[in-house]
């Protein structure tokens, strides 16, 4: 020793670092990710390997040439973004799409406001959205995956899409879920889905307790969008079962728990109390039945989530934790 | 609500407190505690023994400081703490170990209690007793509440909630008699309240054995309260909140809900100050850190340079890069090795770099984990922001002068942002403010009652 260091308190630090809170919410999306690899196949591999280059290099371009910085991509944040976008697309989406989605993401949706801790809303839903806008035909279809090495079959709509066409031409609910032949166990173990990512419930939420076992976020968010979605279509489908979907179909589909599970609790679009956490989850639950039910989307966690990334930042001010001592 | 769980670290817990051999020169400060610094009473070339006074008070929120050690007064000057900063140092060169007469260095348990509370309260001011949890406030004004306070319980703070520290664990295994009966006697001085002394849930064998004293010695209202583990669990609010569920305002004191609290090591020194007539002349140290080859808890002279303590268990290993007087989450880095250790010190732990270094900052996640592990239901990341763009008014408002500096935002943000640095700093500024405001009301309403005696 020949110099002593000397620093204010406190001389220790947690294991924490933003890095590796990232890379356990990675390590959360591998069971989705090989989920999806292993029922949509090779071409499902390709949308991820796209996705996550095309994020993780376009933030180290931005950070390096445009603004002279040091690199930020080892944070893992663009690989999350990467990964959750190709989870929020078919697997049929053509290459440059993807790309597409990933410079709206990273470029648009992240480094413009400055980076990670900046964006208002979540990068990989911006980017997603921008592709469910521009392009929804390849958004909206899917084709039957084949497993690993199976060919291509037919081509159809998602559950939701299918059922919105149907409704259109005055099919009841019921006719359109028989003629399909949509069952829940399917929906939960596999195999039913538009997005690679909501082909296995079972994978993404096994994600999510990790997180929480891991305390990387926390429950409520999830469990309020959960519980706001069930009770919600819970009324309508009690009221008219005819018009409306049911609470089980409304869980398991559409990429709400893709959504709920990961996109909702983003720390740095969702707020940061617990109570101000349930009523973004109450919220975005809400939002998404309602759009489901009524708007001429299909598909409505999306949008409810970015909906409620704007309001965070009011939902921050109302709901302050109490300070020590203070009424 | 809030706080954090770092690793305890108790690698000292076995070592029974040893006395240290007495260093050849001691340096006694005049600053040892919070208030106006003590004045000197001796002079160059006096003979002193140990436990004679060797500075008087210089306010009423002030402490008494004795020798703690026999010898003669080399000098009386300026010199630098183990801060950096300069206070007038007493030089004592040690001859011998002669001790004045009428301490009682005996190991007899005396267990009346003087009856006069008075006296009593005059035996702790004189044994120069100061609260020796970390804040160094004088006991006697702590046990002297305002007119119209009332003191309801007595808290006797047996945490040692900052990860490593062990002397007080040992002080409740090896002098728990001795602490219980400091306890009584805070207890009777304050009315005869309640009295809790609170031990922390990673301290069984303290626990059991203070409980079982206190069986032994029939004490009726003291009783021991296990705390769960969570720093900073022995912070004087928290430590209030978890024993009596009331929290104490912001800016008020622990008086206003009815509590005084007071260390396991201060229970100690009152009973030494009250019972044998013995001043506060040495305190344990836990001397520990995984880079260091011997741990230890020792009994070291006020006064004693701290390269001295070190050297005497095998001198600093190469690796360690900090050396921090306290615990790793509120201690103060030291800047000097010739520095002194005062009545306060209760620790030195030594750290590599490895284990201390901070990371590079990155940008805010906003993932609310300073605010989830700020004891004081404060929002750090906010805080810091204001404090960077100097806004004073709304640090005030957001409540920075409320932060306890207890690190819990700092060691938990993932990004590694300089929270408590910056929170420090708006702290300070409102603080100054606050001390502003009230000043010119009281002299405005003085200016008032002037001109209204002036017209009568």
């Amino acid at each position: 020793m020949s110099k002593l260091l000397v620093s204010p308190s406190p001389h220790i630090h947690s294991k924490d670092s933003t890095r590796s809170l990232m890379r356990d919410v990675v390590i959360a999306l591998i069971p989705a990710v090989i989920c999806s690899i292993v029922f949509c196949g090779w071409k499902e591999l390709i949308v991820l390997l796209v996705s996550v280059a095309s994020c993780v290099l376009l933030e180290w371009a931005i950070t390096k040439y445009m603004l002279k910085k040091p690199s930020t991509v080892g944070d893992l944040s663009a690989v999350i973004t990467g990964i959750l976008l190709a989870l929020n697309v078919p697997y049929t989406t053509p290459w440059w799409v993807i790309v597409i989605g990933s410079v709206v993401a990273i470029g648009v949706a992240k480094m413009t406001f400055g980076g990670l801790g900046q964006n208002i809303w979540n990068p990989a839903l911006v980017g997603r959205v921008f592709l469910l806008v521009s392009f929804p035909t390849y958004m909206t279809t899917w084709s039957q995956p084949q497993g690993l090495f199976g060919a291509d079959a037919i081509t159809a709509a998602t559950p939701l899409s299918a059922i919105q066409e149907g409704l259109m031409q005055g099919a009841s609910v019921q006719e359109i879920m028989a003629k399909e032949g949509y069952n829940y166990g399917q929906m939960l173990f596999a195999n039913l889905g538009g997005s690679a990512g909501e082909v296995c419930a079972l994978a993404l939420l096994a994600g999510f307790v990790y997180l929480c076992i891991r305390k990387v976020i926390k429950p409520w968010i999830t469990l309020s969008i959960f519980a706001t979605v069930a009770l919600v279509s819970l009324v309508f489908w009690g009221v008219n079962p005819d018009r409306f979907t049911d609470p089980v179909f409304n869980l398991l589909s559409g990429g709400l728990i893709l959504g709920a599970c990961f996109m909702a609790t983003d720390y740095v679009t969702s707020p940061m109390s617990v109570w101000g956490g349930v009523v973004f989850g109450v919220g975005i639950g809400l939002l998404t039945v309602l759009i489901r039910y009524f708007g001429s989307y299909p598909e409505g966690v999306s949008f409810a989530i970015l909906i409620m990334n704007s309001v965070v930042p009011l939902i921050n001010m109302g709901f302050k934790q109490k300070k020590f001592g203070r009424k | 609500m809030g706080g954090v769980h770092p690793h305890d670290n108790k690698i000292s817990r076995e070592c029974r407190i040893e006395p240290l051999p007495i260093a050849p020169t001691v340096y006694i400060s005049v600053a040892q505690h919070i208030g106006a610094p003590s004045v000197p009473v001796v002079a160059v070339g006096d003979k002193v023994k140990v436990g004679q006074v060797v500075a008087e008070p210089g306010g009423f929120v002030g402490a008494f400081i004795h020798s703690s050690v026999s010898g003669t007064v080399k000098s009386i000057a300026p010199r630098a703490d183990l801060a950096g900063r300069m206070a007038t140092h007493i030089e004592i060169a040690v001859e011998g170990d002669e001790w004045l007469e009428g301490i009682d260095r005996s190991e007899t348990l005396v267990t009346a209690i003087p009856e006069d509370k008075k006296a009593i309260l005059d035996k702790i001011r004189q044994g120069g007793v100061v609260g020796l949890g970390g804040a160094t406030f004088p006991t006697h004004v702590k046990l002297s509440p305002p007119p119209g306070s009332k003191c309801e319980r007595v808290i006797i703070n047996g945490c040692e909630c900052e990860p490593y520290l062990t002397s007080d664990f040992r002080t409740l295994l090896e002098k728990g008699e001795q602490v219980v009966v400091g306890a009584a006697i805070l207890k009777y001085v304050m009315g005869g309240v309640p009295c809790t002394i609170a031990i922390e849930e990673n301290k069984p064998e303290a626990i059991e054995h203070i409980r079982e004293v206190i069986a032994r010695l029939g004490y009726e209202g003291i009783e021991v309260m296990v705390m769960k583990m969570r720093y900073p669990q022995g912070g004087e609010k928290q430590l209030i909140d978890a024993v009596m569920g009331r929290q104490v305002g912001s800016g008020a004191l622990p008086i206003s809900v009815g509590a005084v609290v007071q260390n396991v090591a201060t229970a100690l020194a009152v009973y030494d100050a009250v019972q044998k007539n013995k001043p506060i002349i040495d305190n344990s140290v836990t001397i520990t850190g995984q880079c260091f080859p011997k741990q230890a808890n020792l009994l070291v002279r006020v006064g004693t340079p701290l390269r001295y303590i070190l050297d005497y268990l095998g001198g600093i290993p190469a690796e360690a890069a900090k050396i921090i007087s306290g615990g790793p989450m509120m201690g103060r880095a030291v800047a000097n090795l010739d520095a002194a250790t005062v009545k306060g010190t209760g620790a030195l732990l030594l750290l590599t770099e490895a284990q201390t270094r901070r990371a590079p900052e990155s940008n805010c996640i906003r993932c609310g984990k300073c605010a989830d592990a700020c004891p004081m239901g404060l929002e750090p990341f906010l805080l810091n922001k204001l404090a960077r763009a100097k806004d004073w008014e709304a640090s005030e408002a957001n409540a920075a002068q409320d932060c306890i500096e207890c690190g819990c935002c700092l060691y938990s943000c993932p990004a590694h942002i300089p929270l408590l640095d910056n929170i420090r700093v708006a702290k300070g500024f409102v603080l100054g403010a606050i001390r502003n405001r009230a000043a010119a009301a009281k002299a405005a309403a003085e200016a008032a009652k002037a001109s209204a005696d002036a017209k009568k």
